[in-house]
């Protein structure tokens, strides 16, 4: 007979005293301790999204180009030639600050089951780490655990790492983040889904044994004895391991070529449970578990640890009645365990089972679909007012502007990456085409001539300043970086990692970045179809600030068509699409250099936008640019040098526009510009393109020597640049 | 009736194997002002527990063991306690 | 010719390899399951690169020990090609097919990218196609990649010219600063007393088109086919080639 608990239980379980009455009335009787534990995961902002479902569904997440949108898994986008790209961008920031090797590592272990699940092979992966200022001592500890951890396990498994983003801002002192994305690919046909189904069908747990991970020690439910010779009742932190994973997804892979299965999940956060319930859901099935039958690591686990165990590289899988014999048979050849754990039932109920006897049945609506949904209070921040004002006159233009682009160059957020990106096996697979450095990676869809830009992209400045503008711009860059590659943006899986939503600024910023995202998605048409979303990153009342990370997908129709950053001969025209305007809010060279974050992110016309990738995809089809780069963060002058620093190391000659400060058309943020080169022979008809779409379009000079030359301004060798920016970030870290 | 006995193994690069982790580790200790430290190596420790055997035997068994496969004898060296095991 | 690719649970290079062998190179290519007593007849075996078991315990430690590598050592005790990259490398060297160990990378970190090597010689099969002091761009991608080995061996390996590959800098100088790992005497790969085990830690089946980063891998798998071809022709074998600078 299960136990019966009490409110002090609910409220260890992370249930308000309202949703614990709420839980009562729903069933009628009082919950066994089990049952509290079931509730309290899936009513947990984590697996409910009660905070934040009411705002999500303003997404768009329809298109032609969409083969699964939000509510499994992943995401899918039609890919060309009967292909599926399956993916999901998903957030690990809370782990990752307590232990940043294995939380990193667990993260990117979460989100490659995600997309194998649906049997796709991944075919690569991307990270967004953030963490405070590098003069913090503990900076440089996780930067080295987080990135440890994400080599580990990404290499180990065989899954090539491909790009990304790391930034250092003072808003993620206390509160990393660690988002990972990955993509796969699988005939659109072949997808798997995660809906129970058919009363009688098996439940089976494959992988790796269960064991206390995840659980927290110090519950009033934990197994062991409190008196002085307990062990620690710490959490166990949970520890990935990439080879029981590299296993897993070759045996899942495997069987998902078969019929055997119905339906398929990985067990993620909350485990076992969130794993059947969010099965059963889908399928508006139920589901009955005997938890003594579920392969163990320890002794002594109670049911109510293995519910909620957070074990790792672990799936649950619905089989066709009579295929369990076959289905283990495939997992055998892996050394894994597949062991029946349950059946599918027709009554809608989520039933666990302890040695025969009951200890949970609940109706699985009331885990899911009857979840509370939140429309929490929501205020402007006051800050905004205020930091939103720069009045340009009380910013200095400095006097040597050459000095202010090796600053520049070599501050942490601008400089080479390089020591991160050579930890990662960027080669497995075989088809990575552009590899980290570029605007995008781009990686082939083996056997074709097509390929698929990826890029992971935010700017928390932005955010801070104008939530909704901020938002707008992550979704924007990410779709010019697609651009710059000669890639046409897809489809978007975001990453919302947000504060502390019972404050109403909080609830504030997101709202206006969903509807951010929501204006940039219908305007780009690159609908989101997969996501994620982080909230309570904060500590001691500081909140991070907001921090939508966009994944763009973007479809490069031909490898031909390809565009890389970097200047290719002496010789070709520089030109500069897009208009460079007076302003400084928000940017790298204010923050950098004159130390404030102020004034309002950088203008952006969706329209005109829009307009400017046309312009550069079409350039690309007719084969007219030898290279492409964004201007983003840092301005034109970083672009410029950014562009000699791959390739042959060779330099520019350019012009200074007269009509705005120089320290703006050299460091300013301006949006919608790309920078190209191009043969002198094809400008003319580059610029009809232009000129057709209503695009600015300005030479600026040439690709000419071995130095940066701008006006007369700035005049740098570029091999003593590239040095000091590509060594900046490890001397910074002391590695 | 023979105890439960528990193999303590450990394993250590040969002297002259460069040892890189090692190395860190010791200019991390200079660096937090323990200079006396001459020498850091780096290896491994594994506790085996063993099923019902003999001491002498179980000796035999666990040096095999480890020349197959618990040690590289071309970087590695071994040392072996057996005890017990503990309760 | 055919090859054949050994799959041991954590190898992650196998696909590639088959891939590059049969698409790239056009021969025949088969897996080799890990659990499989038999090498099948074919005339070279490879031993992908990867993390088997894990890298548990040390890099292929355990992996030297499954059923397939008895056949394997059959195989090469008759004579036939064998090819270790990266893991493979280092299996080959726990199960004494090579000398030496692979340890920890100097700098303690994996590293990942496009290196130069310096072809040594040119008399093993997977070098037959190219001269000795000719430079080659590989990928390594790696972690425990530091060949180590006392100093009679190296010395032996010197004499006999078993050194296959050497880092150096893109101007061929074995340099302290162009040594990825620390690997002593930068070696990069080298071959048994026969001649026809070679391991290397460079990955040559990544370096099979401009397009992913470089060729020149192709020259590895087309120099095994060539030498094959000849010794099937029942040529006699030239004197070892004495090495570039």
């Amino acid at each position: 007979m299960a136990i019966a608990g009490t409110a002090a239980i609910a409220a260890e379980q992370g249930l308000t005293a309202e949703e614990y009455e709420r839980i009562r009335a729903l069933l009628g009787r009082e919950p066994s301790v089990e049952e509290l534990g079931v509730f309290g995961v899936m009513w947990s902002e984590h697996c409910s999204y009660k905070s934040s479902r009411l705002f999500l569904r303003q997404l768009p997440t329809t298109g032609p180009q969409v083969v699964q949108g939000p509510g499994e898994n992943a995401g899918a986008v039609d890919v060309g030639g009967g292909l599926a790209a399956v993916f999901k961008v998903e957030s690990h920031n809370h782990p990752s600050f307590v232990e940043p090797f294995q939380g990193a590592a667990t993260g990117v272990g979460g989100i490659l089951r995600d997309v194998f699940t649906m049997g796709a092979r991944p075919i690569a992966i991307l990270d967004s780490i953030r963490f405070g200022t590098l003069d913090q001592p503990r900076t440089a500890y996780l930067v080295k655990g987080v990135v440890g951890g994400i080599a580990h396990y990404g290499n180990c498994v065989g899954v090539p790492t491909v790009g990304g983003e790391l930034v250092f801002d003072p808003g993620y002192e206390r509160n990393i983040i660690v988002n990972a994305f990955t993509i796969g690919l699988v005939p659109a046909d072949r997808i798997v889904r995660a809906r129970a189904a058919g009363p009688g069908n098996p439940v089976m747990y494959v992988g790796s044994r269960t064991g206390r991970d995840g659980i927290h020690g110090a519950s009033l439910l934990a197994s062991a004895a409190l008196d002085a010779s307990a062990p620690d009742k710490r959490p166990a932190v949970q520890v990935g391991d990439p080879f029981a994973e590299k296993l897993l997804l070759e045996a899942c892979l495997a069987l998902l070529r078969t019929d055997h299965v119905v339906a398929i999940q990985d067990m993620g956060a909350a485990g076992l449970t969130s794993s059947a319930i969010e099965m059963a859901g889908r399928g508006g099935a139920g589901i009955v578990l005997d938890l003594d039958r579920v392969p163990l690591r320890e002794e002594g686990m109670t049911p109510y640890e293995i519910l909620l165990s957070e074990s790792q590289e672990r799936m649950l899988l619905v089989a066709r009645a009579g295929a369990e014999a076959a289905v283990a048979e495939i997992f055998a050849r892996w050394d894994l365990e597949a062991v029946v754990i349950g059946q599918i039932t027709g009554d809608g109920c989520f039933r666990a089972r302890w040695h025969g006897n009951e200890v949970c049945a609940l109706p699985v609506d009331a885990l899911t679909t009857e979840a509370p949904v939140y429309r929490r209070p929501a205020h402007e921040p006051e800050r905004l007012d205020e930091m939103q004002r720069l009045d340009l006159a009380t910013v200095p233009i400095p006097a040597d502007l050459g000095g202010t682009l090796l600053t520049m160059l070599e501050s942490p957020n601008l400089c080479s990456r390089e020591w991160v990106y050579r930890q990662y096996d960027q080669f497995v697979g075989g088809n990575t085409v552009l590899r980290p450095g570029g605007d995008a990676a781009v990686v082939r869809i083996e056997g074709t001539r097509r390929a698929l830009a990826l890029t992971l992209d935010c700017n928390q400045r932005y955010s801070q300043l104008d939530p909704y503008l901020g938002a707008v711009l992550s979704v924007v860059e990410a779709a010019r970086n697609c651009v710059a590659v000669g890639a046409r943006p897809l489809a978007v899986s975001d990453c919302l990692n947000y504060g502390n939503p019972e404050r109403p600024e909080v609830m504030w910023e997101f709202q206006h970045g969903i509807a951010g995202i929501r204006d940039a998605c219908l305007a780009l048409e690159t609908p989101v179809v997969s996501g994620n979303v982080s909230f309570y990153n904060e500590t001691e009342g500081r909140n991070i600030p907001p921090t939508p990370a966009i994944a763009m997908v973007g479809l490069l129709e031909d490898l031909d068509q390809l565009l890389t950053p970097w200047w290719k001969n002496e010789g070709d025209v520089i030109v500069l699409l897009g208009r460079t305007r007076e302003e400084l809010g928000g940017s790298e060279y204010l923050a950098v250099v004159h130390g404030q974050v102020r004034g309002t992110p950088p203008w952006i016309d969706l329209e005109a936008e829009r307009r400017l990738h046309q312009v550069v995809l079409t350039a690309a089809r007719e084969r007219l640019l030898r290279s492409a780069h964004d201007v983003g963060a840092g301005g034109l002058a970083v672009a410029l040098a950014e562009c000699a620093f791959g390739g042959v190391g060779l330099g520019v000659r350019v012009r200074l526009e007269e009509d705005v400060r120089v320290d703006a058309f050299l460091f300013g943020e301006s949006q919608s510009r790309i920078l190209v080169s191009l043969r002198r022979r094809h400008l003319r008809r580059f610029e009809e393109i232009a000129r057709r779409e209503g695009v600015p379009c300005t030479v600026l000079g040439e690709v000419r020597g071995h130095a940066i030359v701008i006006g007369d301004v700035i005049n740098l060798p570029v091999d003593d640049l590239r040095e000091r920016w590509r060594r900046a970030l490890e001397r910074s870290l002391g590695a | 009736m023979t105890a439960r006995l528990q193999a303590r193994v450990i394993v250590t690069p040969r002297r002259g194997i460069l040892d890189p982790h090692g190395r860190a580790v010791l200019q991390s200790l200079h660096a937090l002002g323990f200079t006396e430290v001459a020498e850091v190596r780096v290896g491994k420790y594994l506790e085996i527990g063993l099923r019902e055997l003999g001491r002498d035997a179980a000796a035999e068994r666990v040096r095999a063991m480890c020349e197959q496969l618990l040690a590289n004898g071309v970087i590695e060296d071994f040392r072996i306690d057996i005890d017990e095991e503990p309760r | 010719m055919r090859w054949g690719v050994v799959i041991f649970p954590g190898s992650n290079d196998d696909r590639d390899t088959l891939r590059a062998i049969e698409q790239v190179v056009g021969d025949e290519a088969l897996p080799l399951w890990h659990k499989d007593r038999t090498v099948h007849g074919v005339d070279c075996v490879v031993l992908p690169g990867g993390f088997s078991y894990g890298d548990y315990l040390r890099c292929g430690a355990i992996a030297r020990f499954s059923p397939v590598m008895e056949a394997v050592s059959a195989h090469a005790r008759a004579g036939g090609l064998v090819l270790g990259i990266c893991n493979g490398f280092q299996i080959l060297c726990e199960a004494g097919l090579l000398p030496g160990a692979l340890v920890r990378n100097r700098g303690l970190r994996f590293l990942c990218d496009i290196v130069t090597v310096r072809v040594e010689t040119s008399e093993t099969p997977f070098t037959y196609g190219c001269k000795a002091g000719e430079l080659l761009q590989l990928p390594i991608k790696h972690g425990e990649g530091c060949w180590v080995a006392d100093d009679a061996t190296v010395a032996a390996l010197e004499a006999e010219h078993r050194i296959v590959l050497r880092y150096t800098d893109r101007l061929g100088r074995a340099t302290a600063a162009a040594n990825p790992n620390g690997s002593l005497a930068n070696v990069a790969g080298l071959c048994n007393a026969e001649r026809n085990v070679v391991g290397l830690m460079p990955h040559p089946e990544h370096a099979v088109e401009r397009l992913t980063g470089s060729e020149d891998g192709l020259r590895l798998f087309r120099s095994a086919r060539a030498w094959l071809g000849r010794a099937a022709a029942g040529a006699r074998r030239e004197p070892a080639l004495v090495p570039g600078p």
